[in-house]
Formats: structure tokens, C-alpha cells, sequence
């Protein structure tokens, strides 16, 4: 007795297939790692943007974007103000220890803070640039603190980190992405 | 003791609803009355098994019992007992034990006073309650449960964030709640109707009051966060296309479609099969929407921070219900014969006109809000979907709908005269053109939006008392006559004049608040005034306070009008320290010609403060409008047809006339 | 996952910390035209941080960031489709409010019109198929037409409904 007529079909037929994709998406967000509300770079594969920074009060020489090519390298911005920053610098020690170059932003941050806390965590980087304003992270497209960039041979940011990198991270995607690199 | 107590309570509800789920059905299907008449007991002591342990709860918030380790999370020796007691759903657990709470208060409410329903119906109408309750009584206890204990337990509690201590945001929730899960109502009536294979014109008259019912708290609940969010969050907005504001916005709409449908089956036997499906959907939005909020699919300032396992568990639930539900609207709906023909002009086609938009109106909503979703899921990407998006696609839908509304009202059923109707609104059409042309005017004519949004607001207001004043013939018979037919018009009828003109007055206190809103960013010294609209606010200087539960800089203003002093206003930063974080709390003076709104900012180095000064022009007019509306809905509900007893005296008449046909 | 969460709302709660008005009176710029075009752009700017605030009501510091490039832009000549695609190169299509028209939301921007052509024609077809079949209620049983004879004739009290 029942003829089955497409109209009154739709209805489940649209809900199962938002249900799938539900399904899918929680997956992503699960088991796969993919986090809500993270955004992907706009610079993925694009050269590092053009940028001169003058080093933390008379500690270096900075950095500049120039220095960033010819090998594989790590750009790190962070913050003695951001605790997270200090959550995964121990783990950029080892990196730099290992051999990675690692260069580092200072974001936003008085002299003395940002030199206290290298004095006092350590000092993994190979140079760094004191970005006092915030600009030259605006052209990073930096948004949350900490964040890393993996920058290829050519100069180009292939891979972007958002947060502190732990160890589950590092394992999973920074280190295999350094090794196809070449590093 | 009394958390293991809850406990317990909420396991043998389960078991309960379990029971109330499944005999009822099988005893309707094998005519079993004792069986059928089990759900109405198994109803009412799910009801009371549930409260307990909502009181159990809710006890333990209001000692500040640490050991449980949802007070602990969410509650705070400090915190005024009013947000002790809110506090109890402002948190997930919580907010789930008041969804069940309520789901079983509706069961409750159908098994003391459905007497007059078939045995069957009721019986299955109770049972889908009752898997209904089950399944989320399952997730309590599985995912989500409020009463597990810490031990040993904290000496102090975490608190509640401080943007909730609020009057109006205690009360969102509760009238939120009502509103989804009345909605279940309307689905298992749907579901009900689709197992009897029956829809008919009084299947509809037992729906509808609670679907109104539902319709009007879901109303107030939606203002009320609306409301809220204007005074609290510091900017004026009271509405920014959040996809939990949307999450609520999407069953009203539907609701109020199925509202407008229903009347359809009821008075004309036809459309059923849609509303049936519209009943369906209605509270699968719900659901839907408590998916958005708890499965973490999605990030707002609303969401409860929860995990993608509950999601999963949600989303099962999801599947289950909406899925079998659709399922078998798929089966059986083609069943359902439709009954009295119309023509396309006629009130029948204006209420499917309002069905048509409404319901792609929810539709757009829903692909907005859930796009983002969907694109990243299959690997197109991130997007953005704000305001822009809505504005352009929602708005221009609602237009139509306001304006027929006004014409669909007094159009007659099955054929009308449509140029008989728009003769008898000529003025109003007049009026509302005049209203346009003046604002226009006023404005200029970059403001024709505005101008226009004003005009419809006369349009519907104007049009409700025309119609009214039509019914009872005023001017047409002596004044006493009309007096005499309005208090014997049924409450249905001022019921839809008075929701049809609080939309009115809400448009214009959308449109105005939104067009013409004033603003004024000043760096302010002790002694400079600066002139809002017709107001001029003096800046008296910050002084710093203490609240039960933060300290405070606040900052007072002398407000002057026409050199005539009208009140002062105070903004204050306060810093919670228990939360450790700030709000800042807007100093409004609420008129009927709008709002005067003043927030104080930083402090500059050198001793300035930044201010923000607003006026926002019929700004109340919004949330007097949405009350008014649910207004409107109670006057309907109490119309005498939809009394407990008329159906019975019905059936008692017809059963004295025609003895031999009693029982069919 | 929820240590994804937890440092998620480490670095919100960070940048929520030190609460500056959103578009403070040190920012505005001097020129009201100019001024008006840069609140326009950042209304159409979403603040990253807050996800469903645009720049122009945040609170948050990269917003305020934002504020002031756009309007540095705008002093040096920009016009406003070159400031917003500025922000878009750094920060992506996400960082717009207003969907962009693209081959990946076609169906969003779509979206709308479809649904509304699919309720009418929906509607049309249903029309005419009701027209077709004529179904008028089904006729009355025996029974039933007794019953009408007797409420016709005695009862003459027949209730509206």
C-alpha cells in the first residue's frame, strides 16, 4: 500500500545527508585534529613578506626577511606576556639544540620583559626581531599567540602553527614536514 | 547524600520513561487499555522522579555543596542566591536536568489534561514523550552527568562568569527551554497522527495550543537574550547572526509557520501532510540547534565548552529521532488525503504564502549558519558567514510576509475577493504610504529604506485595529453594538490582532534604532558635556565602588535636556575577582522615544576618559513588540475553543443525537 | 581535545585581558570622510578573536591592530576595495564578513533563491494535482447520511464551528 513518492523523500533524504557530514566534521574535529576555530594561513606557499626588524635594545642585530632564505628554517612569534609561549619554549630548545634555525618575533613586548625571559628560559633563537608595534605580525597574518611558521629553502612559509607547539605536534607535523624539507 | 539521591532519581526516570516509551505503543496498537492507560501514570511519576532530582540540583547549588563537581565548576560562596539558583542551567549538566525537567513537566501536563483525547492518540502521543525523555536521560547519565562528586572537595567554588549575574539572562534559558522542548509536544502528536494514520481537523485543535503555548515562550526567551545582550555587552547591538542566536531563531520560525498552517487543517481539513512535517521539523530544529551548542562543531560566545564525544552522542540521538521521524513521514504521510480545495486567492493561499517565506526563511538561516560547517568538512575551506549575508537574504524574504500579512487577515476562506479586501484597506494602505512620504522627508531620501521599513510597521499596526474594527462594524451600528460584538469576539480573534500589530511595532523599532542611531566617541574631563540627539551629558568624573562580588570604577553623567535636568546615568568597569576577568555595564536611560545609552572606556594617560554616548531611536519598541506578540499568543490561548472541556460537550451531543454510532 | 580547547581559551583569555573600548577617540581619524569610510570597512571585518565581532566593535588588541592599518591605509591613499583586499591577502577570505561571491560559496549566495523557486514550484505542482483529482471529501456512508437527515430535520441547533 505504500507508494513510495519522491516529494516526501526529500525531507529524510536532506537530513541524512547533513547528518553524514556532521558525522564527518566531528570526526575531523576529534579524532583527526582539526580544530574549529583555527584558520588556515593565507601565506601557505607564498615568499615571506618583506620586513626589517631592529633587534631587542641593543641585544643582536634583528632580523630581517633576507636571512630566511637558503635553508629550512622556523619563525617563531611569541611574547614574555603570553604564558603559552613560555609553555612551549623548552620544546624550541630542543629544536634549536637539534640544529633547526629557529628566528623569533618579539611581539609587543618591553625590552627588558623579553630579555628577562630568554635569560631565564633560555635562548633558542639564531636571531630576532623586535616587532614593537604589531605590524610586520599583521603582514604574517598572525592572529593568536604564539604561532610558527615553517619557511622552506626558497623563502617560502609552507606550514603554520597556531598556539603552542606540543609535543603530539611536533611529532605529527612539524618534524615530518622539516624532514621532507631537507633538513 | 541528597546528589546520590538526584542520582537515583534520574536512573529510575530513565527506566521509567523507558517503560512509558514502549507498552503505551503496543498497547495502542493491540487496543490493550490497560497498557494505553499505563503512560499516563508512567507520565506523571517520570514528572516527579525528574523534579527531584532538578530540586536535588538545584539544593546543592543553593548550600554551595563543592563536593558535586558541577557546583564546583559553576557556582561561588559570593554569588547572590538569585545566581546560585540560575546558575543551576547556566552550565551544560544543568541546563540538560531543566530540558528533561521540562520535557516530563509537558508529559505531565498531557496526562492531566488530555482526558478528552482518543485513548490511543494519547497513549502514543505519552509513549514518543517518553523515548523522547529516555534518550536524553541516557545522555545525562552517560555524558553528562551533574551530580558526580569530587573528592576531596574544593573549598571555594570556580564561579559562574560574571556576564551571566544577570536578571534577564537568568530567566533566557527556562523560557528558551519551554519553547524547544514544547515543540516535542507538536512532534509526537505529528509522530502520533502519522502511527494512526489519521490527521484531521481535531488532531489540529489539540495541537495548536501547544504549539502556541511553546511559540510564546520561545518568543520571550529569544527577546529576552536579545534584550540582554543590548544592555550587557556594551555596544547596543541586540542581535549579531550568531549561530546559536540563529540556533533559536530557526524553530521560531518554523513554529510560527506550523502556528499559521495549523489553522489550515483545522478550519479547512487540508495542508496536513505539510504540517505535519512542519511539526516534525519545528522541534528537529530544536534538537538540531542543541547539537550546534554542545557538540563543538561550532565556536561563539555562546557554546558550552564541551567535547566532540557528547557530539557524537547527540548527534545519534539526531539521527534516531529526526531520521525515524522523517522516515516515516516518507511512509506514510502520501497516505493522508487532503480535504477542502481553495483557490490561490483565499485565505488558505495567503497562510501558504506565509508558510512559503517563513519556512525558506528558516531555510536561509540555516544554510548561512551551517555553511561554514559544511565547507570545511569537505575540505572547501574556511568562509565567514556575518551579518552582510543574512541582512541581504533574510530581509528581503520577510517584506512580503509583512505585507500580506495585513491582507491575508482579512481575506475569507476557500475564494476571496481580493479587491473587496484592498477597497476596505485603502486607508491604511494611504496612511502607511503617508507615514513613508513623511520619514522620507524628514530623513532625505537616502533613508528610503528606513522610510519604508516605518511605513510597513503603520501598515501592519493600522491594518490589525481595521480588521478588528471591522469585525465588531464600528461606525458602521451604534458605538454600544460594537462594544457589545467585541466582547463576544472570540480571543482568537484579538489574540491575532494584537501579535499581528506587536510585529508592526517591532518593525519600527527595528528600523528606526537601526537607521537612525546616534553616536558619539569623545575623549571626556570632569565638567565637558557633550550633546546626543536632544540630550547633553555632562561628565561628573570616576569614582571607584565595591559589589558583593567585584570592584568597580564608575563613571556618572548629568543628563540634561533643554537646560531641564532629567536623571544621571553611571557606566562601570567592574572587575569580578573570583573570575578573574571584566565586564563593563552601559548606563541606559530607556524612554519610549528610545534609548539614551552612555559607556565609559580607558583611561588616558593623561587623565581623560574615553566615552562612547549613544541614542538609539524606539530601541524598546523591539522587545515591546516581541512581549506583545506573546501577549497576543496567551489572549489566543485562552479562547474558550481551546478549553479542556468543549471538545468533551461536543461529543456528548453528538453522542445523545445519534446513540447508535457512539464509539466510532 | 580539550587541552585543544584549553589552550584555545588561554590565548582568548589573553588577548581579552587588558579591555580597550573598541574604536577609542585617540584612533579616529581627523578627516570625518575618511574617518566614516574606515568605520565602514571595519564593520565589514571580522576580529579573528572574538569570531562573530568585526573589528570596529571589538574589544580585543588585534582588532584595535586592525583599526589603525585601515586607517593608515586610507591616509595613504587607498581606496577602500585596495584597504579590505590588503587585510584579505594577510589573513584570508575568513577574515570577511560578507561572504565573497566565489565557486565555493555559489551555493550559499545560491542558496536562497533556490529554495524559494523549489517552495513555489513545490506549491505549483501541488496545486494542479489537487485541481486534477478534484478530491473533494469522500462521499457519505449510509450511516452517515442518516445521521445528516436527523440533524436536518430535528436538531435544529447545528453549533458553528
Amino acid at each position: 500500500m505504500t507508494r513510495v513518492r519522491p516529494a516526501f523523500v526529500f525531507p529524510v533524504a536532506i537530513f541524512l545527508a547533513l547528518a553524514a557530514v556532521f558525522g564527518i566534521y566531528l570526526y575531523q574535529v576529534g579524532i583527526g585534529g582539526k580544530t574549529v576555530a583555527e584558520l588556515p594561513s593565507a601565506l601557505i606557499d607564498r615568499p615571506v613578506p618583506d620586513f626589517s626588524l631592529p633587534p631587542i635594545e641593543g641585544d643582536g642585530v634583528g632580523l630581517a626577511s633576507t636571512q630566511l632564505t637558503g635553508q629550512v628554517s622556523l619563525v617563531n612569534v611569541w611574547a614574555s606576556w603570553c604564558p603559552p609561549c613560555r609553555q612551549e619554549h623548552p620544546l624550541l630548545m630542543r629544536l634549536a639544540r637539534e640544529g633547526v634555525p629557529i628566528y623569533g618575533i618579539n611581539y609587543k613586548d618591553k625590552p627588558d620583559a623579553a630579555k628577562a625571559f630568554l635569560a631565564e628560559l633560555g635562548n633558542p633563537f639564531a636571531a630576532i626581531g623586535a616587532d614593537r608595534t604589531g605590524r610586520v605580525a599583521i603582514d604574517w597574518g598572525v592572529y593568536g599567540y604564539p604561532e610558527t611558521f615553517v619557511v622552506d629553502r626558497t623563502g617560502r612559509i609552507r606550514y603554520r602553527h597556531v598556539g603552542p607547539i606540543m609535543p603530539h605536534d611536533l611529532k605529527t607535523r612539524i618534524q615530518p614536514l622539516l624532514r621532507e624539507l631537507g633538513r | 547524600m541528597i546528589p546520590e539521591i538526584g542520582q537515583f532519581a534520574l536512573i529510575l526516570a530513565l527506566f521509567v520513561a523507558l517503560v512509558q516509551g514502549t507498552v503505551p505503543l503496543i498497547g495502542a496498537a493491540q487496543r490493550r487499555a490497560g497498557w494505553m492507560a499505563l503512560a499516563g501514570t508512567a507520565a506523571q511519576v517520570q514528572f516527579l522522579l525528574v523534579i527531584t532530582a532538578f530540586a536535588c540540583l538545584m539544593h546543592a547549588y543553593v548550600v554551595s555543596d563543592f563536593s558535586v563537581a558541577n557546583v564546583a565548576q559553576n557556582s561561588h560562596t559570593l554569588k547572590p542566591l538569585l545566581y546560585k539558583i540560575s546558575g543551576v542551567w547556566g552550565n551544560h549538566e544543568g541546563s540538560m536536568v531543566l530540558w528533561v525537567s521540562i520535557l516530563a513537566l509537558f508529559g505531565l501536563a498531557v496526562a492531566l489534561f488530555g482526558g478528552n483525547l482518543p485513548p490511543t492518540l494519547r497513549a502514543r502521543v505519552l509513549a514518543i514523550q517518553g523515548l523522547i525523555g529516555a534518550a536524553f536521560l541516557a545522555f545525562i547519565l552517560f555524558t553528562s552527568n551533574p551530580f558526580l562528586r569530587l573528592d576531596p572537595a574544593p573549598l571555594e567554588g570556580q564561579g559562574l562568569n560574571p556576564i551571566l549575574q544577570d536578571p534577564g539572562l537568568a530567566f533566557h534559558p527556562p523560557f528558551l527551554y519551554l519553547g524547544y522542548v514544547g515543540f516535542s509536544m507538536a512532534f509526537s502528536f505529528a509522530v502520533a497522527a502519522l502511527i494512526e494514520g489519521r490527521v484531521d481537523a481535531a488532531w489540529a485543535r489539540w495541537v495548536r495550543p501547544w504549539t502556541l503555548a511553546a511559540w510564546c515562550a520561545l518568543t520571550v526567551g529569544i527577546a529576552l537574550g536579545s534584550w540582554w545582550a543590548y544592555y550587557e555587552l556594551g555596544w547596543g547591538g541586540w542581535w549579531f547572526w550568531d549561530p546559536v542566536e540563529n540556533a533559536s531563531f530557526i524553530p521560531w520560525l518554523v513554529g510560527t509557520a506550523l502556528l499559521h498552517s495549523a489553522i489550515v487543517v483545522e478550519k479547512r481539513d487540508a495542508l496536513k501532510s505539510w504540517t505535519v512535517l512542519l511539526a516534525i521539523l519545528a522541534f528537529s530544529m530544536s534538537l538540531l540547534g542543541t547539537f550546534l551548542v554542545r557538540s563543538g562543531v561550532l565556536t561563539s560566545v555562546h557554546t558550552f565548552a564541551t567535547d566532540p564525544a557528547r557530539g557524537v552522542f547527540i548527534l545519534g540521538l539526531l539521527v534516531t529521532v529526526i531520521g525515524g521521524s522523517l522516515t516515516l513521514y516518507a511512509v506514510r504521510a502520501p497516505a493522508l488525503r487532503g480535504g477542502g480545495l481553495f483557490a490561490p486567492v483565499s485565505r488558505e493561499g495567503a497562510l501558504v504564502l506565509n508558510n512559503l517565506l517563513l519556512t525558506t526563511g528558516a531555510a536561509v538561516v540555516l544554510l548561512g549558519t551551517l555553511y561554514p560547517l559544511i565547507l570545511d568538512a569537505v575540505g572547501g575551506g574556511k568562509v565567514s558567514v556575518g551579518a552582510p549575508f543574512f541582512n541581504a537574504t533574510f530581509v528581503p524574504l520577510m517584506l512580503p510576509v509583512l505585507l500580506a500579512c495585513t491582507v491575508g487577515a482579512m481575506l475569507s476562506w476557500k475564494r476571496a475577493d481580493l479587491g473587496g479586501v484592498l477597497e476596505r484597506l485603502k486607508f491604511v494602505f494611504l496612511a502607511a504610504l503617508l507615514v513613508t512620504a513623511a520619514t522620507a522627508w524628514l530623513a532625505g531620501i537616502g533613508e528610503v529604506f528606513a522610510a519604508f521599513g516605518l511605513g510597513i510597521a503603520a501598515w501592519l499596526v493600522l491594518g490589525s485595529a481595521l480588521e478588528l474594527g471591522n469585525r465588531i462594524a464600528l461606525f458602521r451600528v451604534p458605538f454600544a453594538e460594537s462594544l457589545r460584538r467585541a466582547a463576544g469576539l472570540p480571543r482568537a480573534a484579538w489574540g491575532m490582532a494584537i501579535a499581528h500589530g506587536a510585529v508592526g511595532i517591532l518593525v519600527a523599532g527595528v528600523t528606526a534604532s537601526s537607521a537612525w542611531r546616534s553616536e558619539e566617541i569623545w575623549l571626556m574631563r570632569p565638567g565637558d558635556a557633550v550633546t546626543v540627539a536632544d540630550y547633553s551629558l555632562r561628565f561628573e568624573g570616576v569614582e571607584s565602588v565595591r559589589g558583593p562580588n567585584y570592584a568597580a570604577e564608575r563613571g556618572t553623567f548629568t543628563v540634561t535636556r533643554g537646560g531641564e535636568r532629567v536623571t544621571t546615568l553611571a557606566s562601570e568597569k567592574r572587575r569580578y575577582p573570583a573570575e578573574r576577568s571584566d565586564t563593563t555595564e552601559a548606563g541606559i536611560l530607556s524612554t519610549v522615544g528610545g534609548d539614551l545609552y552612555a559607556v565609559l572606556g580607558d583611561r588616558a594617560p593623561d587623565g581623560a576618559w574615553s566615552t562612547r554616548l549613544y541614542f538609539n531611536p524606539l530601541v524598546g519598541w523591539i522587545w515591546a513588540g516581541a512581549i506583545l506578540m506573546a501577549v497576543g499568543g496567551v489572549v489566543s490561548l485562552t479562547d474558550r475553543r481551546y478549553r479542556v472541556g468543549a471538545p468533551r460537550r461536543a461529543a456528548a451531543r453528538a453522542a445523545e443525537a445519534a446513540p447508535d454510532t457512539a464509539g466510532a | 581535545m580539550k587541552r585543544v580547547a584549553a589552550r584555545l581559551v588561554t590565548m582568548f583569555m589573553l588577548l581579552l585581558s587588558a579591555p580597550a573600548l573598541a574604536v577609542e577617540p585617540g584612533e579616529m581619524l581627523a578627516d570625518p570622510a575618511l574617518e566614516a569610510r574606515a568605520r565602514a570597512i571595519s564593520a565589514e571585518l571580522r576580529c579573528l578573536v572574538c569570531q562573530n565581532q568585526s573589528i570596529d566593535d571589538s574589544n580585543a588588541d588585534l582588532a584595535r591592530d586592525l583599526r589603525l592599518l585601515v586607517r593608515e591605509r586610507l591616509k595613504e591613499g587607498d581606496s577602500d576595495q585596495q584597504v579590505v583586499a590588503f587585510v584579505v591577502a594577510r589573513y584570508g577570505d575568513f577574515v570577511l564578513l560578507d561572504p565573497p561571491f566565489k565557486a565555493t560559496t555559489a551555493l550559499l549566495w545560491g542558496g536562497p533563491a533556490l529554495v524559494f523557486a523549489a517552495g513555489l514550484v513545490g506549491i505549483a505542482v501541488w496545486f494542479r494535482r489537487r485541481r486534477a483529482e478534484g478530491s473533494e471529501p469522500a462521499p457519505l456512508s449510509a450511516d452517515e447520511e442518516r445521521r445528516l437527515q436527523a440533524l436536518l430535520d430535528g436538531d435544529g441547533s447545528n453549533p458553528r464551528p
